[in-house]
């Protein structure tokens, strides 16, 4: 029997039709097979110890030999990708002797020029950029032009890992190396210091428990739960993996000042974490950072307090670390781990928002914007107002009476701080939304009470700073 | 006539290749598991040990497994849904293309509903009765209970510490 043409041809095309069809899905199968294979593999060693860690390993390239996949995402704090209001963009820079970077981020004063008013005669007025990543702390603060000011050793604290310069300074005693380095030149302490911060800075060496390294925290935190009714909190002993989860941030993500002459970098936290509580410290500490030149007014300089301000928040209150917004779960193979890319919730919505948030990433995104949109309009209505206040009474100087001038300085000093507290708040008012507007309220109140009094109008009926301020009986 | 039987025995090794192939990934990703009803196959594969885990801790663990609430409740419909789901998990999870946190399917949301619906119809038959919650768009029961299956909540992984730190308490 002999085929006839057209059945040999048809049986071609069955044939084709078999092998292209049975390849794929040998492929896929086979492909199937691999990844099963290699989850399997995953889930049996999630850990492979390969190097003894100690407290005198800083370089986070050694503890990642141990920690791959944390220390890969680690490095990733390079990414500099923006959000609506925050997060660093890359912006060319002509590299200098004095300043060898290529690449900076953007310029707030160049964007606001109201800052720069807002800030003369500190350094802050000079340089004052979006942040970046934490991969650029240590680069970006021994290269930013804050340094003409000749800043305090204390810098270094939260731009650099510190553990082992510490205990080296100090025998052993954090504290003391602590100390030792507080009050060092910026540029003698700055030789110390090999790596931004790093994986020992946040975790035990040899059971990579968080924990907290910061002598100012530690400190910082006794003194808030003591004026809390709780003595002697030893918050390496007492706090709890949750708490620990927003602690190790709140190290470093908060506002502070340099005490004395020993530049003692202290967290202002003895009668609590609201702006009124922290002024109040700062006022019986007879804090002064600088004078403001164009009114006279002895200034306090306020610092991204990011913890103090995610406190006032819902999320704190409903037991939402910092860690699980901004370190969400993240899979890799079949393991879980948490991202250690750090940086806005809002480039990685489905990982932290919708863990608990059932609502589309684009209506997630959009509430977030809007609580942010209606933030940034106030925070400029607030910024005009003390833009007025400083107009006022640098035009008024030699008209008004000594009292005064002394209430409208004392309106530039709290206004100021106030606004400046949630200004550099590195949020955009999300962390606590209704705290942020309370205290932009309060700080217009104060801004044009200052230039009522200049004015000849009256004092103010009642305390102008109070986080309770009551009802008008 | 040589090469229409060659032809025939290159088509038929493909084919045996991929049986014996697909039969051994059958096996070695217990792949029969998933005939069967033990919720823990779902986390075989890793991607819904969360799911799992919290479901141990769910209000419905003594009541209802995965398949009563995620598969329909006929023969033909259960198989077909297992199926389907198999093959999208296979494609899924060996591309990798899903989120972190799964979402779940138009068509997966519809069983669930009326899975809820199967157990609980004294409820909801009173529910559907009322005329505004029978009309109104998008209602399912999961939009409101949405914890008794498998949420943290359900699992009370959230329980927010007694020393929790609130400066202003």
């Amino acid at each position: 029997m002999k085929a006839k043409p057209e059945d040999s041809s048809s049986n071609r095309r069955w044939l084709v039709a078999t092998v292209v069809v049975s390849g794929v899905a040998v492929f896929a199968v086979a492909a199937l097979l691999i990844n099963i294979a290699e989850r399997k593999q995953e889930a049996k060693n999630p850990f492979y110890r390969v190097v003894e860690l100690n407290e005198t390993i800083s370089d986070p390239a050694v503890w990642g030999k141990n920690f791959p996949m944390q220390y890969d995402l680690y490095l990733r704090t390079v990414d500099m990708e923006r959000t609506k209001y925050g997060g660093s963009e890359a912006e060319p820079h002509s590299p200098t002797k004095a300043d060898p970077r290529s690449v900076v981020a953007r310029s707030k004063l160049e964007e606001d020029a109201r800052l720069k008013t807002m800030w003369a005669g500190y350094a802050f007025s000079k340089d004052y950029r979006e942040r970046r990543g934490h991969a650029y702390m240590l680069e970006d603060q021994t290269f930013t032009e804050r340094q003409q000011f000749n800043p305090p050793g204390a810098c270094l604290n939260c731009h650099a890992s510190m553990v082992a310069t510490y205990n080296q300074l100090g025998n052993g005693d954090m504290f003391k190396g602590f100390e030792a380095v507080n009050h060092m030149k910026y540029t003698e302490a700055r030789q110390y210091a090999k790596h931004p911060v790093a994986c020992i800075d946040c975790h035990d060496p040899q059971s990579m428990q968080l924990r907290v390294t910061r002598p100012a925290f530690i400190s910082g935190i006794r003194a808030l739960k003591a004026s809390q009714g709780i003595p002697d909190y030893d918050v390496s002993k007492r706090a709890t993996r949750q708490e620990m989860r927003s602690f190790v941030c709140g190290q470093c993500h908060v506002t502070y000042y340099f005490a004395g002459p020993t530049k003692q970098l202290t967290f202002p936290w003895t009668g609590g974490l609201h702006v009124e509580d922290i002024i109040a410290h700062e006022d019986q500490s007879k804090v002064t950072e600088w004078q403001h030149p164009d009114t006279g007014a002895g200034m306090i300089k306020a610092r991204h307090p990011e913890f103090e301000m995610w406190n006032q928040g819902v999320h704190a209150r409903s037991g939402v670390a910092c860690a699980d917004c901004h370190m969400p779960y993240t899979r890799m193979g079949s393991l879980k781990i948490s991202d250690h890319q750090i940086n806005s919730p809002l480039l990685k919505i489905n990982r932290s928002c919708q863990t608990c948030h059932h609502f589309s990433e684009e209506e997630l995104k959009a509430r977030a914007e809007d609580i942010q949109d209606r933030y940034f309009a106030l925070r400029n209505v607030a910024l005009d107002a003390l833009m007025d206040l400083i107009h006022d009474i640098q035009a008024s100087k030699n008209k008004a009476t000594p009292e005064q001038l002394a209430v409208a300085r004392d309106s530039h000093r709290r206004g100021q701080f106030m606004i400046d507290f949630i200004g550099s708040e590195n949020s955009m008012g999300f962390h606590a939304p209704q705290e942020s507007m309370r205290i932009l309220g309060s700080a217009i109140n104060i801004c044009r009470t200052g230039q009522i009094v200049l004015h000849g109008g009256p004092a103010p009926s009642k305390s102008l700073i109070g986080k309770n301020a009551s009802a008008s009986k | 006539m040589k090469s229409y039987l060659y032809s025939r025995l290159a088509a038929a090794a493909l084919l045996g290749a991929f049986v014996g192939l697909g039969s051994y990934a059958f096996l070695y990703a217990k792949g029969y598991s998933y005939l069967l009803n033990d919720p823990a196959a779902c986390a075989n594969c890793h991607a819904m040990r969360g799911q799992y885990d919290a479901w141990l801790k769910s209000s419905h663990r003594t009541a209802a497994t995965c398949n009563d609430c995620h598969t329909p409740h006929n023969f033909a419909g259960k198989y077909a849904v297992k199926a389907l789901d198999g093959f999208l998990h296979s494609f899924y999870f060996t591309s990798g293309w899903y989120p972190d946190n799964i979402q779940i399917t138009r068509l997966s949301l519809h069983v669930t509903e009326n899975a809820c619906r199967h157990c609980h119809s004294s409820i909801t038959q009173a529910i559907d009765v009322n005329v505004p919650h029978r009309n109104a768009r998008g209602m399912t029961c999961t939009r409101c209970h949405y914890t008794v299956g498998h949420s943290d909540e359900s699992a009370w992984l959230l329980v927010i510490p007694t020393s929790s730190f609130r400066s202003h308490l």
